[in-house]
């Protein structure tokens, strides 16, 4: 399919003996979101963590715009500028001001002139309410706060999908709404993302895909309705019986 | 009920209170207690240099007001330096040495840590310097480089002052002291940052430059301080290949006068310039033990 963006194919990744991939193929299109869900350890961070490159796979293949990763001649920091990458514990960078956070990965990886990345960092910083917060250093934001900047710093680099994991696990239950309320956002002005969650009602809400993983294996993939009213397996009934 | 876990308060309010004695250092009694226990340890001190039975002799040594001043202004025609002539050249030496100090150990650090398969024999080769320098005493390397580099016959590092003899040795020891602080340092940025960095496509010299260098620098600088006071005194060091410097100078005027109060004097200046030093790090490290508690509140 010409509109595919990123597409796994029959992926295995091993610690040492431990499999935490088996053998899973999955495909995310233009403009569609498909939640991974699952136990902790299930191997959802993992996954995203092989499809930008951070960990080398031992078996399948990653595709990016139908193009192999694997290819020997794939500059790893170019691939990863064309996808976001939003984590659990923010990681955003304590001695940089809020909107210098925002500009590093334009002006340093891509080498743009600052003056024009500023304005476009404004613009994103604005869009999530805190430019009046972009002269201050993270640790002065609350948790929510750092999360929503953590998603437009990886929104600045203007990239081809998001991966986004876990990214409320760290937060006050106060402030998941905040964040989730950005990315049913940009869900709705076609974002592609690739989200790990265990927000299962944000997930039925914004998914277009679900994926349940199981210790390593993709037991069921498909519509948030199909799996989360009638899932087919007894893995996914119990881990959705535990969940709620 | 018998087996009560909680008191019913039956004993009256002084079981409240701290032991009598505990009750003395409470309060404005604190500071009382605090200047009667200084001034007793001042005493004491004083007390062994006055009634020690050698006291009259080691002072008449060791804090002689004349040859203090001797020791101090120096006398051309005896050949006696002056100790405070002398400190010139360690504050040289040492300033001189912290800035290419800084320099190869942020080059050693950064080859050990690197991960290209290029380098491996630089890291190798850093791992081994490392382990090396710190393992030799001090005293071994400067005799070594002050008697060893002049017999190579090379030229440029061969017909060099005592004083750069010494510089290379510190330098030598040093660097390798403070690779290990900045290696330390460069590990302490947690891996979150690492992965952050690099997910935005920054390159992994992007990354060791605008996200770990400068996060690490902040941590570093404490210990790194600490290693320059010691560098600071071990200027001293350099004296037994022969460079005049201040302790140099000292002993020559101990054997011309026969009196220890020269050492006194050096030792005297060297508290000069280390103190602020300390003082400051000290500083620096309670402000950061501050922000620290402050962030986990």
């Amino acid at each position: 399919m010409s509109d595919e963006v990123l597409k796994l194919t029959s992926v295995v990744k091993r610690f040492g003996d431990h499999e935490v991939l088996r053998d899973v193929s999955l495909s995310l299109h233009r403009h569609e979101v498909v939640c991974l869900i699952g136990a902790s350890g299930s191997g959802k961070s993992t996954l995203l963590r092989c499809a930008n490159l951070l960990e080398t796979i031992n078996g399948g293949d990653i595709e990016l715009f139908g193009q192999s990763l694997l290819d020997p001649r794939i500059d790893p920091n170019l691939v990863r500028r064309h996808m976001g990458t939003v984590f659990q514990s923010f990681n955003l960078f304590p001695h940089l001001s809020v909107l210098d956070n925002v500009a590093l990965g334009p002006v340093r990886a891509l080498k743009r002139p600052y003056d024009d990345v500023r304005v476009e960092a404004m613009a994103l910083l604005e869009r999530i309410g805190l430019e009046s917060r972009a002269q201050e250093f993270p640790d002065r934001l609350s948790g929510g706060q750092q999360q929503r900047v953590a998603i437009v710093r990886s929104l600045a680099m203007r990239p081809s999908l998001l991966l986004l994991d876990e990214v409320t696990s760290a937060l006050d239950p106060t402030l998941v709404g905040e964040v989730l309320d950005l990315l049913t956002d940009l869900a709705k002005s076609g974002t592609t993302m690739l989200i790990a969650t265990h927000e299962m009602n944000f997930a039925r809400d914004v998914a277009h895909q679900v994926v349940f993983l199981d210790q390593g294996v993709l037991v069921e993939q498909g519509s948030p309705e199909e799996v989360f009213d009638r899932p087919r397996h007894d893995a996914t009934r119990s881990f959705l019986g535990r969940v709620r | 009920m018998s087996n009560e876990t909680v008191s019913d308060a039956s004993e009256t309010p002084p079981f409240l209170f701290a032991p009598r004695r505990r009750q003395i250092l409470q309060g404005r009694n604190g500071l009382i207690a605090s200047a009667a226990s200084s001034v007793a340890i001042v005493f004491a001190i004083v007390a062994i240099l006055v009634w020690a039975p050698g006291g009259a002799t080691f002072r008449s040594t060791f804090f002689n007001p004349h040859y203090l001043w001797l020791a101090l202004k120096g006398d051309p025609h005896q050949a006696v330096y002056s100790v405070l002539g002398g400190i010139v050249t360690n504050i040289w030496m040492f300033l001189l040495c912290e800035v290419l100090v800084l320099i190869f150990g942020l080059l050693i650090a950064w080859t050990r840590i690197s991960t290209s398969p290029l380098l491996l024999p630089f890291r190798l080769l850093a791992a081994a310097y490392t382990d090396i320098m710190r393992g030799i005493p001090f005293l071994l390397v400067i005799l070594m480089v002050g008697y060893g580099l002049p017999q190579l016959n090379l030229p440029l590092v061969s017909n060099l002052s005592l004083a750069s003899y010494g510089c290379i040795a510190l330098t030598m020891t040093y660097s390798a002291y403070v690779a290990e602080v900045y290696r330390a340092g460069l590990h302490s940025v947690p891996h979150g940052q690492i992965l952050a960095a690099r997910s935005l496509g920054l390159t992994q010299y992007a990354t060791m430059r605008r996200v770990v260098l400068p996060q690490a620098v902040r941590t570093v600088i404490p210990p790194l301080l600490n290693d320059f006071i010691s560098l600071q005194k071990d200027t001293a060091l350099v004296s037994v290949i022969g460079a005049v410097e201040t302790v140099r100078a000292a002993q020559i005027g101990v054997d011309t006068y026969f009196n220890e109060s020269a050492y006194t004097m050096s030792a005297i200046l060297f508290l000069v310039m280390t103190i602020p030093m300390t003082r400051f790090t000290d500083h620096l490290i309670a402000k950061d033990r501050e922000k620290r508690l402050a962030g986990e509140r």
